[in-house]
């Protein structure tokens, strides 16, 4: 066929049966798109009227407010060495308003309540697993682990009261928490075996 | 769940509850069901936070928690509603309804309770009190009574619902781990009947009259009153344990109505708009929520309902409801000839039409008016072959082409192949151009939710930009604010407020006006993202 490998003709059809005609190709797109293109249609404006206004305070003091509730979670801030002056001062603050919301905890599942004493009495009904949460060095952790598919509520329990220890010193989860990649790395097999 | 919705859940978390709710969020979002240690495994955060975070989640009625894959008796799993959380978009439009319907009470109510997720009844009419009090005079204080009613009158209309008891699955759960806590063990088997009275305002009576007699004893002193009085009151209201919470439903419902009011208000008259929501109003009740169009009512019963002050004569409401009936848009149907003619409002039919001019105006706003008729003409006629379409539109054929292209190129108009013989040769097909609806709302929507969080980026990224601005002028309006309270000079005062130069004035200006203007936008983006949604939602319940 005459003109084969040129473009337009290199089909084995006669094009111009859909419609196509040789002026009709689009121009080749040299490039990506600019990412901001020109706009050819500029946006119509917003509404404008009390209801808006209105709603846009609202929109920006609940958002205001939110920050301040006890809702909004605080992550734990890296330990440094020095303590600043500031801190301690954020930190009361940040107690405070911890106090203010204690959730129904008959709404909530009891695994998500803060570790008690109440719960350090039970765990003491394991005397074994108790040592075992006292010596927290990774090889412990992980006969817990082990045990766990075994009898899985009292691994639990043990873990449990393992982390709590831990908290009572420095308000960290180490195992959870840990910033070397050696544990993480270790562990994660681990982890997914037990849970599933 | 796309990409976008989890993108904006994450913005909203963010906003809302901090970095540490969004990340748990996020990857509760991503991941479907997780059990707790797992989540805090994955999310490498300290279990003491996921656990907060995962509080905060199911206060807010964000986060469900129930047993898990391996049955009841292993670990609880918690999934996340990436609808419940889209919809803090909207929290500013449903306490701007409740001011609307129920005054500043209503708003103070909507707003708590929407804030803090659940609250019970006393406690919500005692911070809305102490709130409206605060706002007063001196002297003068909200009586608990009147922010009683508001509270019950926005239970009576459904727009607040008794949270739904814990499900005994996970409280038999509760009861096998901690056997020594009887408060978990009575309170829950006595609730899940309690269901079905959501809207049962809890021994009224007993709150009622616990109220009246507080503020008998500290009415002038009014809400102020100190933490621990509080927590003492807390004990003597009666109706702990019930939690009450928002119902979007109604809200939705309500938000409804009012869209389909004001498109016939747009599209007749202001008369009509005020027969369909007589029409709406009557049939409320009786109307399932996601029934397809209202029950029957006769034009007699309209005819009475109607508010005397439209001087609407008999006969005139005949024209009116046959010209909506006439209607193109399809708002009011005929049901039947009894009664002088039963009428229905077709809500579904409404929403359909209403997404559909939706998605007209998106292109005539995006491609022009010229694309947008093309697109108009492939709703009506469904398929079309790329001649006809050029015909039909009376458009030149090279630039209808091209508008063509485009559309399809953006998705917004599909291409249907039928070949007259098996080997799909190009030149015995037709190529047949459509519009479908739904799929073309599905896209929009998710267009919308990205703009949103376009939105939200654009706003963090200036409020970054002007964080030292920003930092300075309120810590030059704490200044003001201290010095104004000790009798500061007005010389004084001045000379504070000159540490912000002009410049920099300006420069505030601009950003508080952009942002105004960002957040305006998500308001209003929120509002075709409800109508889409609601549209979406119909068509998967009517078929």
């Amino acid at each position: 066929m005459a003109g084969k490998g040129r473009g337009v003709a290199a089909f084995t059809f006669n094009i111009e049966a859909l419609g196509i005609t040789r002026g009709s190709m689009p121009e080749t797109q040299q490039g990506p798109r600019a990412l901001f293109p020109q706009a050819e249609f500029k946006p119509v404006p917003l509404k404008t009227g009390e209801d808006e206004d209105y709603m846009l305070a609202l929109k920006q003091e609940i958002r205001g407010r939110m920050k301040g509730l006890p809702f909004n979670i605080k992550p734990h801030s890296a330990k440094r060495n020095v303590e600043r002056y500031k801190e301690k001062y954020t930190r009361e603050c940040n107690q405070i308003e911890d106090e203010e919301w204690t959730p129904d905890w008959n709404r909530l599942p009891v695994e998500l309540m803060p570790q008690n004493k109440a719960i350090r009495k039970r765990s003491s009904k394991f005397p074994e697993l108790e040592k075992r949460g006292e010596k927290s060095d990774d090889e412990k952790e992980e006969k817990t682990q082990k045990k766990e598919d075994d009898n899985e509520e009292e691994a639990v329990e043990g873990e449990e009261y393992d982390e709590e220890e831990l908290e009572e010193e420095n308000d960290y989860i180490e195992s959870y928490f840990e910033d070397g990649d050696d544990f993480a790395a270790g562990s994660d097999d681990n982890m997914d075996e037990a849970t599933y | 769940m796309t990409a976008q919705e989890v993108r904006l859940c994450a913005l909203l978390l963010q906003e809302h509850f901090g970095e540490v709710v969004e990340k748990v969020g996020t990857h509760l979002l991503r991941s479907g069901a997780l059990n707790l240690r797992a989540l805090a495994h994955e999310t490498r955060t300290s279990l003491d936070l996921v656990k907060k975070s995962l509080c905060v989640l199911v206060q807010h009625g964000m986060c469900t928690f129930g047993p898990g894959r391996r049955g009841p008796a292993g670990p609880l799993e918690y999934r996340v509603s990436c609808e419940r959380i889209l919809y803090m978009l909207r929290y500013p439009r449903y306490i701007y309804t409740a001011k609307s319907l129920y005054g500043d009470t209503g708003e103070l109510v909507m707003e708590e309770i929407l804030q803090r997720g659940q609250m019970t009844m006393s406690n919500t009419v005692r911070t809305v009190a102490d709130r409206l009090t605060q706002n007063m005079e001196d002297g003068q204080s909200t009586d608990y009574n009147d922010v009683v009613t508001a509270f019950s009158r926005l239970v009576e209309t459904h727009f607040l619902q008794r949270c739904p008891p814990v499900d005994t699955a996970t409280s038999k759960k509760t009861v096998s781990e901690v056997p020594e806590s009887p408060a978990s063990t009575i309170t829950q088997p006595s609730q899940p009947e309690n269901y079905p009275d959501c809207y049962k305002l809890p021994q009224i009576h007993l709150t009622g009259r616990g109220k009246r007699r507080r503020s008998d004893e500290d009415g002038d002193v009014g809400a102020r009153v100190a933490k621990k009085a509080k927590l003492e009151h807390t004990e003597a209201c009666g109706d702990e344990g019930i939690y009450w919470q928002v119902n979007v439903e109604r809200f939705h419902l309500h938000f409804r109505h009012q869209a389909i009011i004001s498109a016939v208000a747009s599209k007749l008259d202001q008369t009509s708009s005020e027969i369909v929501r007589t029409m709406l109003r009557m049939s409320e009740v009786t109307t399932p929520a996601n029934a397809a169009y209202t029950q029957a009512v006769s034009a007699n019963e309209i005819f009475r309902a109607v508010p005397p002050s439209y001087n609407i004569s008999r006969p005139i409401l005949d024209q009116y409801l046959t010209l909506l009936v006439d209607d193109p848009m399809e708002f009011v149907g005929k049901a039947g000839d009894s009664g002088g003619g039963m009428y229905v409002v077709n809500l579904h039919r409404a929403l359909a039409n209403l997404a559909r001019a939706t998605l007209e105006s998106v292109v005539q706003e995006r491609f022009g008016s010229r694309s947008a008729r093309i697109f108009r003409l492939l709703l009506r006629k469904r398929h079309l072959e790329q001649k006809q379409v050029e015909d039909f539109a009376m458009i030149p054929a090279k630039e209808a082409k091209d508008m063509l292209y485009t559309l399809l190129s953006e998705n917004l108009v599909q291409l249907q192949e039928i070949p007259k013989t098996p080997d799909h040769a190009p030149s015995r097909t037709f190529y047949l151009y459509t519009v479908n609806q739904l799929p073309t709302a599905r896209l929009l929507l998710q267009n919308c939710y990205k703009a949103v969080g376009n939105l939200i980026d654009r706003r963090l990224f200036e409020t970054k930009e002007n964080k030292r601005h920003l930092e300075k002028s309120q810590r030059i309006e704490a200044i003001l604010g201290s010095l104004q309270a000790s009798g500061a000079e007005p010389a004084q005062l001045a000379e504070v407020e000159e540490m912000i130069t002009a410049p920099e004035r300006q420069q505030l200006e601009a950003l508080r006006h952009h942002i105004n203007k960002l957040d305006s936008s998500e308001n209003q983006v929120d509002e075709t993202i409800f109508l889409l949604e609601s549209y979406i939602k119909s068509t998967s319940c009517s078929r």
